[in-house]
């Protein structure tokens, strides 16, 4: 009997693995395996018609559904990904992520570097066909600041002359630094000089918002039929935790140009769901790969597995107002040195993570970080070096440190966790206790300070410049939660602020990386990769560091023929790398 | 009947107003607010963001700020999904839950109960053995463990059915409803046995045989109908859970109802959506329990809820 019962299970079982164990004959649906067709693109690196799929509807997952659309309230990667095919602001992003005109044709600079004037395109109209007009813009900004609207990226707009009294409730809306010169010409003021201001421009929180439905329909004005925007899609419908459609927009300025007619976004609860949803043939792009699955996808699914550097970095921090890191710079650097980034990039995340000493990630165009003089020796120097300063601290075998790390809980967190506890524990004999919280009940401890040592932590740029990163550590910034408090450092954070001349602002933002890396106030450990299943049919999309991907750049080819790469389809015609793209938060969890 | 009736529904609204309180209060006790996030908020904003959702309140004026909400039928926004109200979410989520939870049990009842009493009829014989075994094996197999195996089986290695995702029609509902219905199956095939065995063996059953009663009348109107006594019972509470949704079949088959706020609400400390669902879930619970009573009733001749018998 219980034969009957073991060998029913253990067919089941065979049944459903039987696809991962078997390398020769993965059992791929059909529009998976299917190869693209080869095509000679156009002058502009399109495809022609008749390499196109007939049917341009893209299914895309996206983790989780977005906490709202409405522009300036919306947080987290999932929500600003659709309004970014939704709205489009004064500059967006080609494919590359190079920054380009977007409602505005052109703009003036003026040579002090604080007044922006834009032109807005006049082919540039709402989705209802009225025309999108500089007062769009003027009235938009202001809600942004206004504090009643409760903008979680109001600080976005901070560079804008007067924008952070407004926002801190000191001073009236209307004092914001924006002016309408006319229909056509909007006109900023900024605080400073701000090299990162046109990439500031591409994210929504600066997006344009139609009033006249904000005012007929409060906060529901996000609903489908009810939502007017100007990117180069509408929605179309909107069933909370299933989907959301997007559907071409006929008035988009370069409405002619888009191909993909139809766009869906699914959210997903569940990362292997989401795989499993791919294999099926029923998405072409997900949000992100099952962590456990990278050998699997490496050998079976190389052609749809997409892995690029990304502009965030995971690190830890230590707690600066506690015992034992309280005053012991020499103790910090000791756990720091002992940590094996390769080891732990190679052999635990897995996924091609670059191992990192920095906290600023590479990638930027006009920055090159401090190089810590530690990063540059072989492990084992840096491990000798590491074991002195912890005797120096005052530890040893016999008298080993016993030290809390904490993490929100997460099989990911976890597994890096217990590495680099191994690793303390190897090289220095570090007694470490692990702790793991609920995800709200960890931000709040890390931020009270209270019972941290420890810390699990990470950070995605918001604009693509180093201060994204650097401004974290200033002593009252509200996410400082290693509580560094260095003068020296505040004060480098305000030259960097004021600075104009370009390679100057360079030189101080490199000082206080350095300082900031000297005072060993965290353990960097790698470099965030951005990690998703693409179907090959789908091209005109590009790698690129802050991770953008605006569907109106993408096309689906059809079935069949040879394959060719995505990077010979679409011509670089940009030399120059991208700049200052504003990035959003896939809050690291 | 009808006293009987009103004194139950008399005693849910105090129970129902319990539940409220301690939920309501729990809930806060949780450390960490809606708005926390990786990113920071500015002091202000926050501060702007609690006075608009009377968070700044003190917790006993938010309480009866709540209760007055509720006893208008209004769950308040959602601390989360800011485009949308407590109303509107559970108005979206609920029909799927009910939908696919219905069915669900339906399905369960449909095969468990015969399964159940065809083993009774069987007892210690190989076939009542394996149909018990492989019950078991359906209790103690998890859903999260059964259903990637049924869609990597039916949507990925056969492509027979979608692998989730949700619309109103039958191919989409094939593999949920199974997932959800087989431990209950095994269940009710469980207690539908045991029940049925021990109805057999009592006195009244030996009299209608000896009385000569054929062997099919004596199995339906006289053994069974006693013997559904305990499902009965498992199905008050077992039916309010199910047609709430299950937070893994939703998570796995990407199912948009109810099942996931419970869990997807508390770890959001979207306050309001945690109270939406449990006021919900705790209806549910009242109104079925009480409807079983009322099943006892028409099952059990001996059960009557009149004034002399009471």
């Amino acid at each position: 009997m219980s034969r009957i019962v073991f060998a029913t299970v253990l067919s089941l079982v065979l049944i459903a693995c039987g696809s991962d164990r078997n390398p020769d004959s993965p059992p791929q649906p059909a529009s998976l395996m299917a190869d693209p067709v080869d095509f000679e693109p156009d002058e502009t690196g399109r495809p022609p018609e008749s390499a196109l799929a007939s049917d341009q509807i893209l299914h895309r997952g996206n983790a989780e559904e977005p906490q709202t659309l409405d522009p300036h309230l919306a947080q987290g990667v999932p929500a600003l990904t659709i309004l970014r095919d939704l709205y489009e602001g004064l500059t967006t992003t080609e494919p590359d992520g190079h920054i380009v005109p977007g409602s505005a044709a052109h703009w003036d600079i003026s040579r002090d570097g604080l007044l922006y004037t834009f032109y807005l395109d006049p082919e540039s109209r709402w989705s209802n066909g009225e025309p999108l007009t500089a007062h769009d813009f003027v009235w938009s900004w202001k809600r942004v600041v206004n504090p009643e609207t409760g903008a979680g990226y109001g600080r976005m707009l901070a560079p804008v002359k007067n924008a952070e009294a407004i926002l801190a409730g000191e001073m009236a809306v209307d004092l914001l630094g924006v002016e309408a010169l006319s229909d056509s010409s909007f006109q900023v003021t900024l605080e400073a000089p701000t090299p990162y201001f046109l990439g500031l421009l591409t994210h929504p929180t600066t997006f344009p918002v139609y009033r006249p439905s904000l005012e007929a329909y409060g906060a529901s004005h996000v609903r489908p039929g009810q939502l007017v925007s100007n990117g180069a899609y509408r929605l179309a419908d909107w069933q909370v935790r299933a989907f959301i459609e997007l559907v071409r927009n006929p008035h988009y300025r370069q409405a002619e140009q888009v191909i993909v007619e139809q766009v869906l976004y699914y959210p997903f609860e569940d990362e292997g769901t989401e795989f499993n949803r791919f294999r099926a043939g029923d998405l072409q792009w997900t949000y992100q790969v099952p962590s456990s699955q990278f050998r699997w996808l490496e050998n079976n699914m190389s052609e749809a597995l997409q892995v690029a550097p990304w502009f965030g970095t995971y690190f830890f921090g230590f707690n600066l107002q506690r015992t034992p890191f309280q005053d012991n710079q020499g103790l910090r650097q000791a756990l720091n040195l002992a940590v094996d980034r390769d080891i732990l990039t190679s052999s635990v995340t897995r996924f091609g993570e670059i191992p990192t000493h920095n906290l600023v990630p590479p990638g930027l165009p006009d920055y090159s970080p401090y190089v810590p003089e530690t990063a540059e020796w072989t492990q084992a120097e840096r491990e000798a070096e590491a074991q002195r300063l912890y005797q120096q601290a005052g530890y040893s075998q016999d008298n080993p440190l016993t030290v809390e790390l904490r993490y929100n809980s997460s099989e990911n967190h976890r597994r890096v966790s217990v590495a680099v506890a191994a690793m303390w524990k190897q090289v220095l004999g570090v007694q470490t206790r692990l702790i793991n919280e609920e995800f709200r009940v960890f931000l709040q401890n890390r931020a009270m300070g209270r019972v941290t040592e420890v810390f699990r932590a990470g950070w995605i740029g918001d604009y693509q410049d180093a201060f994204t990163f650097l401004e974290l550590f200033h002593s009252e910034h509200a996410r400082n939660d290693s509580g560094y408090n260095n003068p020296g450092y505040d004060r480098l954070l305000g030259q960097i602020a004021a600075e104009r001349i370009p390679a100057l602002r360079r030189n101080l933002m490199v000082e206080a990386e350095r300082m900031l890396l000297a005072d060993q106030v965290i353990l960097p450990v790698f470099v965030y990769v951005s990690k998703r299943l693409v179907d090959p049919r789908l091209q005109g999309w590009q790698e690129n560091v802050m991770d953008h991907h605006l569907t109106r750049h993408m096309y689906l080819l059809k079935a069949e023929g040879k394959r060719i790469h995505g990077d010979s389809v679409v011509a670089d015609t940009q030399g120059q790398p991208s700049r200052g793209n504003a990035e959003d938060t896939r809050t690291p969890r | 009947m009808l006293s009987y009736s009103l004194k139950r529904l008399g005693s849910a609204v105090p129970t129902l107003f319990f539940l409220i309180t301690v939920a309501f209060f729990l809930i806060r006790i949780a450390p960490g607010g809606p708005f926390d996030s990786e990113r920071a908020l500015p002091p202000e904003i926050e501060a702007n963001l609690a006075a608009k959702y009377h968070l700044d309140e003190h917790l006993v004026v938010q309480y009866a700020r709540y209760l007055w909400q509720i006893a208008r039928f209004d769950f308040g926004p959602s601390f989360h999904y800011l485009d949308w109200s407590i109303n509107d979410l559970i108005a979206q989520g609920a029909p799927v839950s009910f939908t696919l939870g219905a069915l669900a049990l339906l399905l369960a009842l449909v095969i468990g109960v015969p399964v159940g009493a065809w083993a009774a009829l069987r007892q210690n014989r190989a076939s009542d053995y394996t149909v018990m075994s492989v019950a078991m094996i359906g209790i103690s197999i998890p859903n999260f463990v059964m259903a990637p195996l049924l869609i990597l089986l039916f949507a990925v290695t056969l492509g027979w059915l979608p692998a989730g995702g949700w619309a109103f029609e039958p191919a989409r509902m094939v593999l949920p409803v199974i997932t959800l219905a087989l431990p209950m199956i095994a269940y009710i095939a469980r207690i539908t046995r045991g029940s049925m065995i021990e109805v057999l063996h009592s006195s009244f059953i030996r009299t209608a045989r000896a009385k000569g009663m054929p062997e099919k009348d004596v199995l339906i109107n006289h053994a069974l109908r006693p013997a559904l006594l305990p499902v009965i019972s498992y199905l008050g509470p077992a039916a309010a859970a199910i047609l709430t949704g299950s937070v893994v079949v939703e998570r796995i088959f990407t199912i948009p109802g109810i099942g996931s706020y419970f869990v997807q609400g508390a770890l959001n400390r979207d306050y309001t959506l945690v109270m939406g669902v449990v006021i919900l879930y705790g209806i549910l619970i009242i109104a079925f329990n009480f409807l079983v009573d009322l099943i006892y009733a028409v099952l059990d001749p001996r059960i009557r809820y009149d004034e002399s018998d009471a």
